[in-house]
């Protein structure tokens, strides 16, 4: 085989996937896998010049034949081209599918040097990405050519980081294959772990004897169960909920639970049936959904909850029963969502080893030191006995905020003092790891004459799934955000997350408030239709505006600027209204319609301190390292809080050498959620960077305004070699001032929101039910861009989400379990999408920054169904609105 | 590990299969058996020990001939083979399927025989074959024997095909110089989608009426379907009104499913919009020329 140029030998059975080879035999993991069965195309390689899944290619099919990965572009001038296209355009994020979508690329680019868009929409078709929206990927491809001998990226000068649009600062590795994700490094020594999962909903078992089993595979090493935690064997968001098992002991509460795992060498484990093991299954009846879990009588799946409401959130303000009665017009309606599945590309893995008495943990995650709380629980050592080191992040989006290889492999490495390795297959990623809540949800909403909001009820019922997670954060969010970002004299709200024998439902891009804001922005435009008051006009008319007080009787005195969104909006919604009117005249089957809906989104956690700590530090030889503990998934964060610590110390980003969430070398930033890290660790990392600019200062003796500058090792001050003795540092924290909502949920859960609006234009075929969509114009109030690129990266990635959360995607626990079931948005998904970023400083903010992560996916399922019902007055209520839905809804 | 065979002629590999002690695992482009693989591994089922029979390096299968009265698609022809080739409009439909498979890599790798070999209810390539009243060439050392697709294909995942067989080749008659046809695919998203339902049709109308029309609808019933009824309704109809010709009532004999992909209702309504579409697109072209 001739692989980048090279020949290689390899010695491996034919039939072996080309990826695994690729990966393990050649060492070139630059190859990703993602679902070894074609589906996400992370694989992709260049096979003779063809684009193939390398997980679909049997090495004997290679043999002979050429194969080019991502190691070999670089020496390849359209390669090359195309790695700086990538990074210049932002169109890699986690970078998980990078790879893959370059190969492809390259693949058009050998025959179309400066392709069309379709062209490349063709080309790209069969290689998903979770994390961009797959427009700045688009651009990237057809720009390739003019990097063909453009210079190195040029990185901002000192003082001009923020508001660059700066190519991310761990982008090489993304495009060049180097990048270590949880599955691409592991000691050789390492044993492999698999778990046996649950294929029941809801079972008692008894493991037998194994020896037969160890008989028969010599190369198992042992069989993990509940019996071999060395501490506790529960786990869990929340410090007094650890309801989930390690290893289930005896009671399986959900299709994908744990019940034992496998440790040995690779080929043995996996060359067991699960068939083989002595496990005696009873089969209990499953609480399929909420409904039957609230039903009288019905079983409890905990103790702790005898009701199976795991939480209740409620939010009460005014008299809402006399507003409704009094007011001009009521809307009503009751909507009903599915499961949603991350589906991030990269599947959870890692590995760990114990050294000595202390345990270390590599693993793909978006929070280290919740890891660190969890492993130390259930190895039961204390906490400075634990090191999780971050690796490379394939995606997130909230599902790796919950531990899944780490305590299995801890375990294990702990017990059998060898190191572990585990990568979970795509099928037990989907089947185990949490999912978006279902949410039923009934609402009522008021107006008066004007079209001025008077009153809101919202019920809420989200089907948390088998244990908590993040179930009670989603309670206690969705309440407090329920009404939208308007003024609302009176609300009753309540959410209840209820057990059932589903996977838990933890934290997903929004934490249950894109749920709750499909049943609120289909109220506005039945109240704004009755009241005889445009769409969009009836918005602002009841926008919140700086200086107003919300519904949980939070004054917010800055940083509102939803009011801005809606008008910059506005001359585009008239033109894609009159455009859509204009095709409508002409008749059809396809109707064509403009929706509009808003979001706000708290930032941060609800009510609780979520503080971030932040260190940079200048050692005398002038080394100067940003000590950063902040996971960047995909969204930015290295690159943001780089910028932001760069201009506070006055030095440009070049400057900075970075140490990266490992917990023995960082301090705790919190977790990559709530959409915090630009604004809660990016105030840490500016208070940070003026300390170590104070720090200088004082030891030079030099005024604010001094000019930094590092040459050849040493520091000047306004051009002023000064010698340093010791090291500086500089340490900033930031915990956002809140304050906890009491029953009736009134307090001050946030320090700042962010807001937004989005616009869909699409088109609807009345006798198919199908949906096309032709654009999306958002307008997001970020306070502050630090990155634009970023930022609208941020927003692309959320909107395609936000399609398949409207559109396409319904996890069902053992009928979507593969990414050919489960269908998320592919680049032929993803429509033009018009970024407009509003900046109304946030002044507890860095630089005026706020966050973008979750806001950007809120509102874009809500304008699809505004669209839809605007094309052709139908009402979706059932979510995803699948063609025969629509269709459905259409004709009643 | 298991025998891995990957012979280089086509003698050679029904040998192999004669000889083999137990029916092996017989591997075309492996789009349809590695996926297979990885949804086993996920639960741990038992993984595939049986030994594999390699067709690709099999000389001769990969090229589409021109054989007088019929084109001869080899087993080696893949998607992307079949969607970049020069060939009469009578395959406008097939070669539009083959552009709708999966995404680029798929059709780069998978084969338009494996695909009918798999026996999915919902493999593309059956109804467009169907309408082209395609026949399946098998091969043994016993013989040579030829199958219509539609006595071919037995139902979901079950072929005609017997453990010393392989499926070799398509024989595909030619149409009327004339002769168009077309494909419509619905699914769900834009690339990489199994469809909900797909139809394929070959119309043939010298002198501006139909003499011979051939529809085929698939997803809709365990193996996808001719429409002898509305066929033979559209017989002497001008092209330009066909379109209204197609009734619920001719697509009676098919028996969709409801699954997480959409209602048998909405399958069956889905089937007689597509056709008419189908229908009513390849009615432009044919009034043009007639
Ligand atoms: C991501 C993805 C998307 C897909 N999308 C589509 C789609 O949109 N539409 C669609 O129809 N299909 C789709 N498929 C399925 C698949 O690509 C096709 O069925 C393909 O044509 C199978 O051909 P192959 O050569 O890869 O077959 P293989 O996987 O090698 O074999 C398939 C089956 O046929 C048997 N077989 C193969 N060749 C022969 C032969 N010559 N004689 C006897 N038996 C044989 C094999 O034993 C096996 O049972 C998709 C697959 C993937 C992975
Ligand atoms: S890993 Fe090959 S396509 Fe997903
Ligand atoms: S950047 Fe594409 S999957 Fe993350």
């Amino acid at each position: 085989m001739l692989v980048n140029g090279t020949a290689r030998d390899v010695a491996a059975a034919p039939e072996t996937r080309l990826s695994l080879v690729l990966r393990d035999a050649l060492g070139l993991v630059g190859t990703k896998s993602g679902c070894d069965a074609g589906d996400c195309g992370a694989c992709t390689v260049l096979l003779d010049g063809k684009q193939v899944c390398a997980c679909l290619v049997p090495l004997a099919q290679a043999e002979g034949g050429a194969v080019l990965t991502v190691e070999g572009l670089a020496a390849l001038s359209l390669g090359a081209a195309l790695q700086r296209a990538f990074l210049a355009h932002g169109a890699a994020q986690c970078g998980f599918c990078t790879p893959g979508m370059l190969l492809a690329a390259m693949e058009l680019l050998a025959v179309e040097p400066r392709p069309a868009v379709a062209a490349v929409e063709v080309a790209l078709g069969g290689v998903l990405c979770r994390c961009t929206g797959y427009r700045k990927i688009i651009d990237a491809v057809c720009a390739a050519h003019s990097f063909l001998d453009a210079p190195a990226v040029v990185l901002p000068a000192a003082g001009a980081a923020v508001g660059a649009r700066m190519p991310r600062a761990d982008g090489q590795p993304k495009v060049d294959g180097a990048e270590v994700y949880g599955a691409d490094a592991a000691p050789a020594d390492a044993l492999w772990l698999r778990p046996v999962r649950s294929p029941h909903a809801h079972a008692r078992f008894t493991l037998g004897d194994c020896a037969p089993l160890y008989a028969r595979h010599p190369g198992l090493v042992r069989v993990l169960t509940a019996a071999d935690v060395p501490g506790r064997n529960g786990f869990g968001i929340y410090p007094d909920i650890k309801d989930q098992a390690v290893f289930a002991a005896g009671l399986v509460r959900y299709r994908g639970d744990t019940v034992c795992a496998l440790v040995g060498e690779r080929a043995a484990v996996e060359a067991i049936a699960v068939a083989e093991l002595p496990i005696v299954w009873e089969v209990l009846p499953a609480l399929a959904d909420p409904g039957a879990a609230l039903a009288p009588g019905a079983p409890a799946l905990h103790d702790r909850w005898p009701d199976n409401v795991l939480t209740t959130g409620r939010l009460a303000c005014g008299d809402v029963d006399a507003a409704l009665a009094g007011a001009a017009h009521v809307a009503e309606g009751a909507w009903q969502t599915g499961f949603v599945e991350h589906a991030y590309i990269e599947p959870e893995a890692g590995w760990a080893r114990r050294v000595g008495d202390r345990i270390e943990v590599h693993a793909s995650t978006q929070a280290p030191y919740m890891d660190l709380e969890e492993v130390a629980g259930v190895l039961g050592i204390p906490q400075s006995a634990v090191r999780i080191v971050p690796t490379a992040c394939g995606g997130g989006f909230g599902g790796k905020l919950d531990v899944a290889v780490q305590p299995m492999i801890a375990v294990a490495a702990w017990v059998l003092r060898r190191p572990v390795r585990a990568v979970w297959t795509r099928g037990e990623s989907m089947a185990s790891s949490t999912k978006r809540h279902p949410a039923r949800i009934t609402a009522r909403a008021g107006c008066d004459a004007a079209g001025r909001l008077v009153g809101f009820e919202f019920e809420g019922v989200y089907d948390t799934g088998a244990y908590a997670s993040w179930g009670p954060t989603v309670a206690g969010r969705v309440p407090a955000h329920s009404t939208g970002p308007y003024r609302m004299p009176h609300a009753r709200s309540r959410a209840r997350a209820v057990l059932t024998n589903n996977p838990p439902s933890g934290a997903f891009r929004g934490f249950g408030v894109p749920q709750a804001a499909i049943a609120q922005e289909a109220l506005w435009d039945k109240l704004a239709d009755a009241a005889g008051l445009d769409r969009l006009e009836f918005r602002v008319l009841n926008a919140l505006r700086r200086g107003d007080a919300t519904a949980t009787g939070q004054v917010i005195a800055h940083s509102v600027g939803l009011v801005e969104c809606l008008e910059a909006l506005r001359p585009r919604w008239r033109e894609l209204r009159a455009e859509a009117a204009r095709a409508n005249a002409r008749g059809g089957l396809l109707r064509h319609g403009v929706g509009v809906a808003c979001m706000w989104y708290g930032i941060g956690n609800t009510g609780m301190s979520n503080p971030s700590t932040m260190r940079v530090t200048l050692a005398p030889e002038g080394r100067l390292v940003f000590h950063n503990g902040a996971v960047d998934i995909g969204q930015g964060s290295t690159s943001v809080l780089l910028q932001v610590v760069a201009d506070a110390v006055g030095l440009p980003v070049a400057d900075f050498a970075l140490v990266l969430g490992d917990t023995d070398l960082t301090a705790d930033a919190g977790k990559t959620s709530a959409s915090r890290q630009t604004f809660v660790s990016g105030r840490a990392a500016l208070e940070a960077g003026l300390a170590l600019r104070d720090a200088i200062l004082l030891r030079a003796n030099a005024g604010p305004e001094a000019r930094l500058a590092l040459e050849a090792g040493r520091l000047l001050v306004d051009g002023r070699a000064i010698a340093l003795e010791a090291p500086l540092e500089g340490i900033g924290r930031f915990d956002p001032p809140t304050v906890p909502m009491d029953a009736d949920g009134q307090g001050s859960p946030y320090a700042t929101y962010g807001f937004a609006a989005q616009l869909a234009a699409l088109a609807v075929d009345t006798e198919l039910g199908t949906v096309r969509l032709d654009r999306i114009v958002a307008a997001h109030d970020v306070g502050r861009a630090i990155n634009p690129m970023l930022v609208e990266g941020q927003i692309e990635g959320g909107i395609a989400q936000g399609i398949g959360l409207a559109l396409l995607e319904e996890y069902l626990p053992g009928r979507t379990e593969n990414l050919h079931d489960y269908l998320i948005p592919t680049i032929g998904d993803v429509p033009v999408i018009e970024n407009i970023l509003i900046e109304d400083p946030e002044p507890l903010g860095p630089y005026g920054a706020k966050g973008i992560g979750e806001p950007a996916l809120v509102p874009t399922a809500p304008a699809i169904f505004s669209a839809i019902r605007d094309a052709t007055g139908a009402e979706i209520t059932r979510v995803p609105a699948l063609p025969h839905r629509v269709l459905e809804a259409l004709r009643t | 590990m298991t025998a891995y065979h990957r012979p280089g002629t086509l003698a050679e590999a029904l040998a192999l299969l004669a000889a083999a002690p137990a029916p092996p695992l017989l591997l075309a482009g492996g789009t349809d058996v590695y996926p297979a693989r990885a949804g086993a591994a996920a639960w741990g089922r038992a993984p595939d020990a049986r030994a594999v029979l390699d067709l690709s390096a099999i000389a001769g299968l990969a090229s589409i001939e021109d054989r007088g009265d019929h084109h001869r698609i080899g087993a080696g022809v893949t998607w992307a083979g079949l969607r970049d080739a020069a060939l009469p409009a009578w395959f406008d439909g097939l070669r539009a399927a083959a552009g709708k498979v999966g995404g680029a890599q798929v059709q780069n790798r998978g084969t338009l025989l494996g695909n009918l070999c798999n026996a999915s209810p919902a493999a593309d390539g059956v109804p467009p074959l169907l309408a082209l009243d395609a026949t399946v060439e098998l091969a043994g050392v016993r013989g040579v024997r030829r199958l219509s697709l539609g006595a071919f294909i037995l139902g979901n995942r079950r072929t005609a095909l017997a453990a010393d067989e392989l499926a070799v080749a398509l024989l595909v008659p030619k149409a009327s110089a004339e002769a168009v046809a077309g494909f419509e695919k619905l699914g769900a998203r834009a690339y990489l989608v199994i469809s909900i339902v797909m139809v394929a049709a070959v119309l043939e109308a010298p002198g501006g009426r139909i003499a011979r029309a051939r529809l085929a609808v698939g997803a809709c019933s365990e193996v996808a379907q001719r429409l002898p009824a509305l066929e033979a309704a559209l017989e002497g109809v001008a092209p330009a009104e066909a379109a209204q010709v197609v009734q619920p009532a001719h697509l009676a004999g098919l028996a969709p499913i409801g699954d997480v992909r959409a209602t048998a209702d909405y399958r069956q309504e889905a089937a007689v919009v597509l056709l008419r579409r189908l229908l009513a697109r390849l009615a432009a072209p044919l009034r043009v020329a007639a």
